[in-house]
């Protein structure tokens, strides 16, 4: 039971950091993206050919998972950009299954025994969670800070205005393209880097589980916590997570058939959009940081907790 | 010629193997308001567009100052680098960013201004100047009327202090008495901060009286060029754009 507790907080954390990737693309610069599982794989691959292949450490793996990603994530948003929408969706989504072919072609078993990522003698291992946890979840919160810096500077309100209308932005001297093109980048190497720690934890990489369904499920992430907000999420990326392993916590995984969770997924967003369409956190409210001192959100938190009873 | 702001030479559009605009020239002057004039598919929006650089010309040149910014042969300038030398457009149909405030927008109108402080200046400039988005900083400017909205576009385009403001029907779609109100700061933001305006508008009789030089275009073709006061007592646009 608890060996599934942490299991569902490390995947949660691989997974929260895959949706703040997508979320600077979907959320706050407005494009529909569908190769969240690609830049995923792309980063598998590297951590799994630097590590196995070459022999090298993990944490050199980490920024070339990063850049090869992004890389990739720039080529891909060059000639999409002038797409909108569903079209954007669908060729990014045939990029997405690219990809997971050319892995599949070159070798559909994959890596498998990819060596321990090592801290100063220290060997993360599959068995010992807790560690692992901590090391995903500094790396989450490290992407999160980043990121929250990133949308509330002035490269993150051009990306909004981009998100907001095309037109205005760029009569307001927006460099529409540049904006695009970078949110792609870097959601997709926030997407490499994920891809990085999954390897580290299951030592193997194997082609066929980046899926479409990944994608889906990333975007499924940040729907559900709320667009652009980026502790919703991770808030997201819990609640998924916690669906996805829910039979095999409560030991009915041989009652509840796996498919059953993607119907739980459908249901929850179909709610969702019923009741709380602008996502479980909805947007985040100061876009352009807050403007109130520490202390003033502090006596403000805690007014609004006794308005509410306690409730955020 | 140093007096010219803008000016259009033979300037010509396809779309496709259709020509929306046909050598079309026309000139803007410091100072001065300019009005296009014209039906619907006459191609105004067209030449606002072919200014924006936001559809290629097949034939002719554009220039800002006196520097070319845009030819047929070249693509020169893209739109946002237009803001950046003092163009700016208030779009058709305003295209205000509608989730954020009125705030959040004027500060958007000024995103290629790095002074924060001058951005403050100019946006407590543009809350004396237009009194109503003083009242609706703090909203969403969804929640706004089409008039209010339309104010803060405008507003939105000065907070960069351009030379020269582009209007695409800033009369669309709103109450008689909210256009004689818009058009009447139009002419104060002229006539005070110096600006030049270049306005295209449907609304012929709101627009020629207050501008200084018009302009009438039919198929893609000027017809007409004369000053304002003079159009407006000219039987062929009396007849066919004022209805008299």
């Amino acid at each position: 039971m608890l060996n599934f507790f942490q299991l569902i907080i490390i995947y949660a954390g691989i997974y929260a950091l895959m949706a703040i990737g997508q979320n600077c693309i979907t959320g706050n610069t407005g494009m529909l993206s569908l190769c969240h599982a690609g830049f995923f794989c792309i980063g598998s691959y590297a951590t799994g050919i630097i590590c196995k292949t070459l022999g090298l450490s993990f944490w050199l793996s980490l920024p070339v998972a990063a850049i090869c990603s992004a890389v990739v994530g720039f080529l891909i948003g060059v000639p999409t950009l002038r797409l909108k929408g569903d079209y954007l969706c669908i060729a990014t989504l045939g990029l997405g299954e690219i990809i997971r072919n050319i892995a599949t072609n070159m070798n559909p078993v994959g890596l498998m025994s990819i060596p321990r990522a090592e801290l100063f003698g220290y060997q993360f291992s599959s068995r010992n969670k807790v560690t692992f946890i901590l090391l995903v979840w500094f790396f989450v919160l490290v992407a999160y800070i980043l990121f929250r810096q990133l949308s509330h500077s002035r490269i993150g309100r051009a990306m909004t205005a981009v998100r907001e209308d095309e037109v205005a932005a760029q009569s307001n001297g927006i460099n529409v393209a540049k904006y695009k093109i970078g949110a792609f980048t870097l959601g997709a190497a926030i997407g490499g880097t994920a891809g990085c720690f999954a390897t580290a934890y299951t030592l193997t990489v194997q082609p066929s589980s980046y899926t479409f369904m990944v994608s889906v499920m990333v975007l499924c992430m940040v729907v559900l916590g709320g667009m652009g907000n980026l502790l919703g999420v991770i808030v997201g990326a819990f609640i998924i997570e916690f669906i996805q392993y829910f039979p095999q916590l409560v030991g009915l995984s041989s009652v509840i058939p796996a498919q059953a969770t993607q119907i739980i997924y459908g249901l929850c967003l179909v709610v969702l959009m019923i009741w709380r369409p602008q996502g479980i956190l909805g947007r985040d409210k100061y876009r352009y940081g807050d403007p109130r001192s520490a202390k003033e959100r502090l006596v403000s938190f805690f007014r609004r907790g006794e308005k509410k009873g306690g409730k955020a | 010629m140093s007096d010219l702001l803008l000016s259009i030479d033979k300037i010509s559009v396809k779309y496709g193997s259709i020509e929306a605009l046909h050598e079309v020239s026309m000139h803007v002057k410091k100072g001065d308001i300019v009005s296009l004039i014209g039906a619907n598919g006459a191609g105004k929006s067209t030449l606002l567009k072919a200014i924006m650089a936001q559809v290629p010309l097949s034939t002719g040149c554009i220039s800002f100052e006196g520097s070319e910014i845009c030819s047929a042969k070249k693509h020169g300038k893209s739109t946002h680098q237009l803001a950046a030398i003092g163009m700016a457009l208030v779009p058709e149909g305003r295209h205000v960013f509608a989730d954020m405030t009125v705030e959040e927008n004027l500060d958007m109108g000024a995103f290629l201004v790095r002074d924060s402080k001058e951005i403050e200046r100019k946006k407590e400039e543009m809350y004396d100047f237009f009194p109503i988005l003083s009242q609706r900083r703090k909203q969403k400017t969804r929640s706004l009327s089409g008039g209010e909205q339309q104010m803060m576009a405008i507003a939105r385009a000065l907070m960069s202090s351009p030379k020269l403001l582009l209007l695409d029907e800033p009369g669309l779609g709103l109450a008689p008495l909210i256009v004689q109100d818009i058009f009447h700061k139009i002419r104060k933001i002229n006539e005070e901060d110096k600006v030049t305006i270049f306005l295209v508008e449907q609304n012929a009789r709101m627009a020629l009286k207050n501008s200084t030089t018009g302009y009438v275009m039919e198929t893609g073709n000027i017809v007409l060029a004369d000053t304002s006061s003079n159009l407006l007592v000219n039987d062929k646009v009396r007849a066919a754009y004022l209805g008299e």
